[in-house]
């Protein structure tokens, strides 16, 4: 069949999908709203649409996050007058409301409802119900990566092709590898996966080099723990990912591609397996891709819990079977990566975003974001922010944006003290840099990163010293301890600031912190050890304060650092509610209903579980 | 599982449908583990002579790996998320009160082999914090109180 034909079909499929024909329950089931409780709200509609012969031509289906996951679980009605409202939170108890009103009587239920769908019709009971386009969490986004998470079924090949899928690998087919490359090299996409070098120009490496077998590999290790954009592309759109595999094999000359994915992302490689099986039937791989004489196939690999293996020459080392541990570059993977061959490597989003150029034209994409950072980029909102989830904004936008707009400000309307970005090894963002544009290069400028996009936001309970020593905690024990600046540079830099959390810490040690970085920046074999410092020091720039009032007051201001702190309950403020007794793990909450409670020092295991709970802010920490 | 030969057999089975190149290691580990819950002695052995490598090759890289146990694993697994999403949002409550509530720390199994509780950096759902992941479901949102309440629903 030739593409054309292959297109058309989908087309087909995917006008049926979309006309208000058949009333449809779309059920937002990555891992995110299945945490949420998707896979019991599924089994409601199931279960109501077994009871209700009316019910029998319903389709309920399972899409991709729409990155709203504060809202979860998600679920998009498609009523029988073609109306489309998608309702947030949504448990098995609301099921068989919106089944009798919306289902059946085609009238949407506003309660929960948090918007109107794109292409509905508009019936007149919606006007009090926002457009999609119209959240403000939506509103200043463009999705390009993320273009069909959540709008198409991600187990369907034919929902993606009708989406323009796949004419990126045949229009990258008609132009011919080097004008590929030039193509993508006029995109200015840099990688995503933390570094941002120049996808083009490492094509390009990887294409001259000599070698009759190469490799290109798809970096879906996603070890940052916060970040979980390639996580929602993956189980939210695989084809667009295994599309940008299958054009970079096409440009640098390689026949095989590998998908590299973490074993802690079940979901996501369950559908990368099956949409690689849909590749196969449709001739997208094999001996003759699309009917030309060039080859290709993949292989999935599944990661065993190493962050070091996101690292290429680590990942690399992992495919081959053996401890994942970087080695020094040059070689550079192009030149001899995989087996010794030449290898192409590249995150998740970085091939997302390439099927999307190659569909559309390098100069289009170079036509978003700014000078020197073009495009658009994913961040995963979480940490003490009111609207969590997954967003995707073009390059420049300012932090407050991306903050106050999209994620609707700091939780519990708590005071913002900073961000985190870029993971581990990136830094944080104090809130005198709120107005900041997110780039590469403005985030360098204050000393983070972009790195893979995770954003934590800090709000003013959140310690500074407890956040560097937390990411020194991780990278301490995920150092592969290999190199000794790395291996022992975590460990002191975490006994330090363990020290100053608890109170031991001395002013000496805020010297002793910068040498150590300084040394494992400059001295380490891999990123993770070059890296590694980055929270400690960043946070000391910008909070030395806080850094000085748990070593010479051994005061924790944040009221977070176990050691330093109690808790106390001001009569004045208590109403006597029952909430802080009720969580207290330890029972060390007294008192009776109505009457100001008091804490049990002595049994107080100072978890904080107290004050969370209180309404009225009378639980004070010192 | 229950003879020493019904093992042999079934590793087998496994053994036999990966061929001896080296880059088969870890997905024949991940496949036994799958099988057995844990890499068992004779699992390692057998492993290093289908792919002709020393048994202390294999324990190297299978103890490099955080996927990888070598003792078998409670009936229940509780895996308490401490990533960065979770750990700003109380994760580290959560599993403080797990760990409060059945007597073990994390990396350890019950006496009665019920459960084993675990600490893990990001499931990928942080913007459901706390997340913890009993067996295969993951529950997001949890609090101490919520997380209790599952453990005692186990059996
Ligand atoms: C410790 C460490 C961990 C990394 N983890 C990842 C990862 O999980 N995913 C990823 O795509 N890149 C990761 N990287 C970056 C990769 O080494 C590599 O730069 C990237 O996959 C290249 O793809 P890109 O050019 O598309 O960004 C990591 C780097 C280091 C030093
Ligand atoms: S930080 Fe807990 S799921 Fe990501």
């Amino acid at each position: 069949m030739s593409f054309a034909d292959i297109q058309q079909q989908a087309r087909r499929t995917w006008e049926r999908f979309q006309s208000g024909e058949t009333p449809r329950v779309l059920v937002g089931a990555a891992t995110c709203g299945r945490a949420a409780g998707a896979m019991d709200v599924i089994r409601a509609f199931r279960e109501a649409q077994a009871a209700d012969p009316i019910l029998a031509s319903v389709e309920i289906q399972e899409v991709g996050c729409l990155g709203m996951c504060y809202a979860e679980p998600l679920v998009e009605i498609r009523g029988p007058a073609g109306d489309r409202v998608l309702y947030e939170s949504v448990t098995p108890a609301m099921v068989p409301d919106l089944v009798q009103e919306h289902l059946r009587q085609g009238r949407p239920i506003s309660r929960n409802a948090l918007c109107r769908m794109p292409d509905g019709q508009q019936g007149e009971l919606q006007d009090e119900i926002p457009l999609f386009t119209d959240l403000p969490m939506i509103h200043h986004q463009l999705r390009v990566v993320v273009r069909n998470c959540g709008f198409i079924d991600p187990t369907d090949i034919d929902h993606y092709i009708a989406r323009g899928g796949y004419s990126g690998i045949t229009r990258a087919m008609d132009m011919g590898p080097d004008a590929v490359i030039e193509d993508v090299k006029l995109s200015g996409l840099r990688g995503r996966g933390g570094a941002g070098f120049p996808t083009g120009l490492k094509w390009s490496f990887a294409r001259k080099a000599q070698g009759d077998v190469k490799y290109v590999i798809c970096n879906a290790d996603e070890g940052d723990p916060g970040a979980f954009m390639d996580r929602s592309v993956l189980e939210g759109d695989p084809h667009a990912v295994l599309e940008g595999l299958l054009i970079a094999g096409y440009a640098v000359g390689a026949n095989h591609g590998y998908v590299y994915c973490r074993a802690e992302y079940p979901l996501a490689l369950e559908r990368l397996r099956t949409a690689i099986d849909q590749m196969r039937d449709k001739g997208f791989l094999g001996e003759n891709v699309l009917g030309s004489d060039f080859a290709f196939d993949v292989t999935i690999k599944m990661g065993a819990g190493a962050f070091v293996c996101g690292e290429e020459t680590s990942l690399m080392q992992s495919i081959e079977g053996k401890r994942g541990m970087p080695r020094s570059r040059p070689p550079f993977p192009a030149n001899a990566g995989l087996f010794g061959k030449p290898t192409n490597i590249n995150n998740v989003e970085t091939l997302a975003a390439v099927s999307a150029i190659l569909e559309k034209g390098g100069a289009w994409y170079a036509a978003i974001g700014t000078e020197k950072s073009k495009g658009t980029k994913t961040f995963s909102l979480a940490g003490k922010i009111t609207r969590t989830g997954l967003i995707e904004v073009p390059m420049g936008i300012s932090l407050r944006t991306i903050i106050e707009d999209i994620g609707g400000g700091v939780l519990d309307g708590k005071g913002f003290k900073a961000v985190q970005t870029g993971g581990p090894s990136g830094g944080c963002v104090p809130s005198n840099h709120y107005d900041l544009p997110v780039d590469y290069e403005h985030l360098a400028q204050v000393g983070s990163i972009m790195g893979s996009g995770g954003m934590i936001v800090i709000d003013e309970e959140s310690c500074m010293v407890d956040v560097a020593k937390y990411f020194l905690g991780f990278t301490e024990n995920e150092s592969c301890g290999k190199c000794v600046p790395c291996r022992m540079g975590t460990q002191h830099l975490l006994r330090l600031l363990t020290g100053i959390t608890e109170g031991r810490g001395a002013e000496d040690d805020l010297e002793t912190i910068r040498k150590i970085g300084d040394t494992m920046k400059k001295a380490s074999l891999c990123g993770l050890g070059q890296t590694a410092p980055n929270p400690a020091l960043t946070t000391l720039n910008a909070f030395m304060d806080e850094y000085l009032a748990h070593i010479r007051d051994h005061k924790c201001p944040a009221g977070a650092c176990k050691a330093l702190i109690s808790f106390t309950i001001d009569p004045e403020a208590c109403t006597g509610c029952m909430a802080c007794a009720k969580v207290c793990p330890v029972e060390a909450v007294s008192g009776i209903k109505k009457q100001p409670h008091a804490i049990d020092p002595q049994t107080c295991i100072r978890c904080g579980a107290c004050r969370q709970a209180c309404k009225f802010g009378a639980v004070r920490v010192e | 599982m229950t003879t020493t030969e019904d093992l042999t057999t079934s590793l087998r089975t496994i053994l036999d449908k990966y061929d001896t190149s080296r880059d088969n290691l870890i997905p024949l580990l991940q496949e036994i583990q799958e099988h057995l819950d844990y890499l068992a002695p004779e699992a390692i052995s057998m492993a290093a002579e289908h792919l002709d490598l020393s048994e202390n090759d294999v324990y190297g890289v299978a103890t490099f790996y955080a996927q990888f146990r070598f003792h078998p694993p409670g009936r229940h697994r509780i895996k308490i998320c401490q990533g960065t999403a979770c750990h700003v949002r109380g994760g580290g409550m959560v599993l403080d009160a797990i760990s409060r509530k059945i007597g073990i720390v994390p990396g350890e199994t019950t006496p009665d082999g019920n459960i084993s509780l675990e600490r893990v950096a990001c499931f990928g759902s942080c913007a459901l914090p706390p997340v913890m992941v009993v067996d295969d479901t993951v529950y997001g949102r949890m609090t101490p109180r919520k997380s209790e309440k599952l453990i005692e629903e186990l059996e």
